[in-house]
């Protein structure tokens, strides 16, 4: 390993080592604020080391790892994101007296698992970092120790687990038939109609989207998703929301698109249909939730959809349109879990429709907050979704995929009635009696505060100005493959 | 940069009030009358400064306004603004204060949220008519909604919640199409010239195939038919109508359907002249069901608000006969009607919420005899029942007239059966100013007339009515350039005729 290899692969080790370290500290002191610290530096010490990595890209570290800027502004992305769902969640752990430090040292090592399938370019890495992901989350989301929350680890253990077997025979099968396991290699036969008709390739493609599909919570392979999002504890929520789907997306991204027209064949009617069921599956059974996690599960299976058009949709757009949407939900997903993070007790969580009821009377700012976060989600003009999801109908548009455009359009119109629904009830009138541990009556801490002014902002400014990101993505998504 | 200010005053006076509203709901009310009057103010300048100069001066826009904002996709802020805008600006803040006024007593709660909410409505709709970028004019469409959702669903009457969101959707689903025409728009533009660009005049520019542009259309169309609205996409109409609350329904029915009339003028017909000539037949034939449909309906109506709320319905549907005439006359007829029509509705609404401050009822069933308690406000009730069904000498009655006049010459069948809307909407002018004012005072009511404020409002509304229906010079004058152009691309066979 040359010292450039070494360079480029600065982000993956330090938050690695920040793992290890945060290890150590936990044996010698259990300490809250320490464990909380300590992450956080490690995180930022991981985003500093970016430009130092920026300057050797692209380049290939053994035969596992590619780090172009491609990978790289997903790695900034990933590291931001645990650095909110760090700061968000300080304070929901700290209501809880149990042993809190674990949950960083669990959060580091999945990212590093996220990570590690945004750099992949073999099948063996890709897999590492599948289960280095999904292990770490198996004890996340049973983290709280409640019965749901055991109920929804179990649930995604035996769940992920079988998929990630499947995955693996779909992987063991493509290489039976092409004899490599590059997923460049890869990329080249899904767009050559030669070894695309294969039946051994597409079978293993099939159980491979299978896993892929899994992860990122797609119709047909979404049933998890609500039980899991309500189970989890709130931080877990939105990790795996945000990270863990991110991570995974950008390995499809990296897969699958193509510059030259996008993605036709059986792989392209496949995703096809997947975008368009899970479009209008997750839209429509988010309609009759009461819990606004299920509801947020949900629109996420809808969510994946969306980005699924700007995957097929290819071209020279298509990538950096992905990966705005894909920030720009991060982001705003980020808040709106974020939001409910801090409003949730000792013993619970806000979670039910009900404990918004008149949040906007009791706490303006924060009811603000989240309005923001849903209007976003909804894709309302001067917001980052309303703009992420321009850019996806641009990139669309510009392949004449017009019926993935037109079930877009369709179903976040049945979108927004959900979200419309979850605003109504902030603005309507107060409970009469104000309970102790109310969500009216919850201090905010310093940090958490912080993180959503500072993801308020975002929001705006991703819908206000979206050329300072947009430039970036384009440069790094112009030489994908 | 006067153009972008005006948006921005009403931003900031949103925000301001809100803020002040916690120490003095009364100073909140004034930021809010201070800065509608301020924008008010500055576009009466504009209107000045342009009434000055020869009327023969070709340029297309009185002042302009272009900063790039997205330049990877050629999007600019770019405001521009001509004699059309311009009049339906002045109409958008007259209604403004008159809005701010009638909620003077009425909103009693959360005051500074809902001022912020109303300035923003204005603010969209401003941006709205300055617009000439499109993706900047969906930006706006669909920001004066949200507020617009707010103001119903906070402050609105007992159904609020179902009439609010019936309200969003119905006009997001359109939005959204509308969204996908602009982009695609665009595209075609792109891979035609190899320049990305949403800006308004170069995309008239645009070569479409018959089909592309009839598909196009269609989303633009639609977003606009819903808005106006246009007859089976009404149905959102009454109930957000019946349910806002005063302040709300003259925003809606003054300014918010306007916006799709507007849409209509300045996008569908130049951007798409051969779709729009080959749909005319059609979208007549839809504007004369909805003059017919909604008069009837008004007729049977026991609620006033939603009385008001149907004949709005019929009125537009003149606008929409109107703008499809493909004629100068019907065209300028449409846009004196968009302004009269606001005034004259926007004045019922206000007079609907002073009968209901005092009467705690909207049935007209309820009222009658109001003439012996309140003479005054009777009266008003009765010129601006008078002006609604389009009595001679008030605003109306030049609109319709015009309309049906350049109908005329369109389609003589269309215009005869457009006529008997006139004869419904006497129908139901007489019907609520006979039940609500007339007859014996069978209720005993007892109640204050008119305060000097709502006479105030009431009474400017009144004169501008009259000045409308006696002298529409000034604003014909004003809008003929604007509309000739709209014209002049749409059919170019008629100019050629000519």
């Amino acid at each position: 390993m040359s010292h450039a290899d070494f360079t480029a692969s600065l982000p993956m080790l330090i938050v690695s080592v920040t793992a290890v370290l945060l290890m150590l500290s936990i044996a010698i002191r259990r300490s809250h604020m320490a464990a909380a610290a300590i992450s956080l530096i490690g995180l930022f010490v991981a985003l500093a080391s970016l430009p130092f990595a920026s300057s050797v890209v692209p380049r290939q570290v053994t035969a596992f790892f590619i780090f172009d800027s491609y990978s790289l502004i997903y790695v900034a992305i990933l590291l931001l994101a645990t650095a909110f769902v760090f700061l968000l969640g300080y304070d929901y752990l700290d209501r809880r007296k149990e042993h809190r430090e674990e949950f960083y040292l669990l959060v580091l090592l999945a990212t590093t698992g996220a990570m590690v399938l945004v750099a992949s370019r073999n099948f063996a890495s890709f897999f590492l970092g599948l289960e280095l992901l999904s292990v770490a989350l198996y004890t996340l989301i049973a983290y709280a120790r409640t019965e749901r929350a055991v109920e929804a680890g179990i649930k995604y253990l035996i769940l992920a687990a079988s998929s990630s077997s499947i995955l693996l025979f779909g992987l063991a099968l493509i290489y039976s038939g092409s004899g490599t396991m590059e997923l460049s290699q890869f990329t080249a036969m899904t767009h050559s109609t030669r070894q695309a008709s294969s039946l051994l390739f597409l079978a293993g493609l099939a159980l491979t989207l299978t896993g892929v599909g899994f992860k990122l919570a797609v119709v047909p392979f979404h049933l998890w998703t609500p039980d899991v999002y309500e189970g989890a504890p709130l931080p877990v929520t939105t990790f795996i929301a945000t990270i863990s789907k991110g991570g995974m997306f950008a390995l499809l991204l990296r897969w699958f698109h193509s510059e030259v027209g996008g993605l036709a064949g059986a792989p392209g009617l496949v995703l096809s249909i997947i975008a368009i069921a899970s479009m209008l599956t997750g839209n429509l059974l988010a309609l009759r939730q009461t819990n606004v996690k299920r509801i947020l599960a949900y629109s996420s299976i809808a969510h994946m959809g969306y980005l699924l058009v700007a995957l097929l949709a290819g071209g020279v757009l298509g990538a950096s349109a992905a990966t705005y949407y894909l920030a720009a939900y991060m982001v705003t997903i980020l808040g709106a879990f974020g939001t409910m993070t801090v409003l949730s007790g000792t013993r619970w969580e806000a979670a039910s429709l009900d404990s918004f009821r008149g949040l906007f009377w009791q706490r303006p700012l924060v009811a603000a907050t989240f309005t923001t976060m849903l209007l976003s989600l909804a894709g309302i003009p001067l917001t980052a979704g309303f703009l992420g999801k321009f850019y996806v109908l641009i990139a669309g548009a510009s392949q004449s995929r017009w019926v993935l455009l037109f079930t877009l359009v369709v179903s976040s119109t049945i979108g927004l009635f959900y979200y419309l629904r979850i605003i109504v009830v902030m603005y309507s009138q107060p409970a009469e009696h104000i309970a102790a541990g109310d969500p009216g009556t919850l201090p905010l801490s310093i940090p958490a505060a912080l993180a959503l002014a500072a993801l308020t902002g975002l929001v705006f400014l991703l819908g206000v100005y979206p050329a300072l990101l947009w430039n970036v993505i384009v440069e790094a998504t112009h030489n994908l493959g | 940069m006067i153009l972008p200010s005006l948006i921005v005053i009403l931003i900031i006076g949103g925000i301001a009030s809100w803020i002040v509203a916690r120490r003095s709901t009364v100073v909140a009310r004034w930021i809010a009358v201070v800065s509608v009057l301020a924008d008010f103010a500055t576009c009466l300048g504009v209107w000045m400064a342009r009434a000055g100069r020869s009327q023969f001066t070709p340029e297309r826009w009185f002042v302009e306004c272009n900063v790039a904002w997205i330049p990877q996709f050629g999007i600019h802020i770019h405001l521009a603004i001509d004699g059309l805008s311009l009049a339906l600006l002045l109409l958008t803040y007259f209604l403004g204060v008159m809005a701010v006024l009638c909620s003077w007593t009425e909103i009693q709660e959360r005051v500074g949220f809902f001022h912020f909410n109303l300035l923003w409505v204005l603010a969209g709709i401003t941006g709205v008519f300055l617009a000439t970028d499109l993706l900047l004019f969906y930006l706006f469409w669909e920001l004066m909604l949200v507020p617009m959702y707010f103001l119903i669903g906070i402050w609105g009457h007992e159904r609020r919640i179902y009439a609010s969101t019936k309200f969003f959707l119905f006009t997001q689903l359109s939005g959204l199409l509308m969204l996908i025409a602009i982009v695609a728009l665009a595209v075609f533009h792109y891979q035609s010239t190899g320049v990305f660009t949403f800006d308004y005049e170069q995309l008239l520019q645009t070569t479409l195939s018959p089909r592309a542009a009839r598909l196009l259309m269609l989303g633009f169309l639609i977003a606009f038919a819903v808005k106006l609205p246009a007859f089976p996409f009404h149905t959102w109409l009454p109930d957000a109508h019946t349910e806002a609350p005063t302040a709300g329904s003259v925003v809606l029915a003054g300014l918010l359907l306007k916006t799709g009339a507007y849409g209509l003028i300045r996008f569908v017909l130049p951007l798409f002249p051969g779709p729009s000539h080959e749909l005319a037949p059609l979208m007549m034939t839809i504007g004369v069901i909805g003059i017919l449909y909604g008069a009837v309906l008004a007729v049977g109506q026991t609620d006033l608000k939603r009385l008001v709320a149907y004949t709005s319905v019929s009125h537009m549907g003149f606008v929409l006969l109107g703008v499809f005439a493909g004629n100068q006359i019907a065209l300028e007829g449409a846009v004196v009607q968009m302004i009269s029509h606001g005034i004259s509705t926007g004045a019922l609404f206000i007079l609907a919420g002073l009968l209901q401050e005092r009467l705690h009822t909207r049935e007209i069933s309820q009222m009658g005899g109001l003439w012996e308690t309140m003479p005054v406000l009777s009266g008003a009730g009765l010129v601006f029942a008078m002006a609604s069904l389009g009595l001679p000498g008030l605003g109306d009655f030049v609109g319709e007239f015009l309309v049906l006049l350049g109908t005329y010459r369109a389609n003589v069948g269309l215009a005869t059966v457009a006529t008997l809307g006139l004869l419904a909407a006497t129908l139901y002018g007489l019907r609520f100013a006979q039940g609500a004012f007339q007859g014996p005072n069978r209720h005993h009511w007892r109640l204050p007339d008119m305060r000097p404020r709502e006479w105030a409002a009431l009474g400017l509304m009144m004169i501008c009515l009259v000045w409308i229906g006696l002298y529409p010079q000034p604003v014909l004058r004003a809008i003929r350039p604007s509309l000739a152009t709209a014209q002049q691309s749409a059919l170019p066979q008629e100019l050629v005729r000519r």
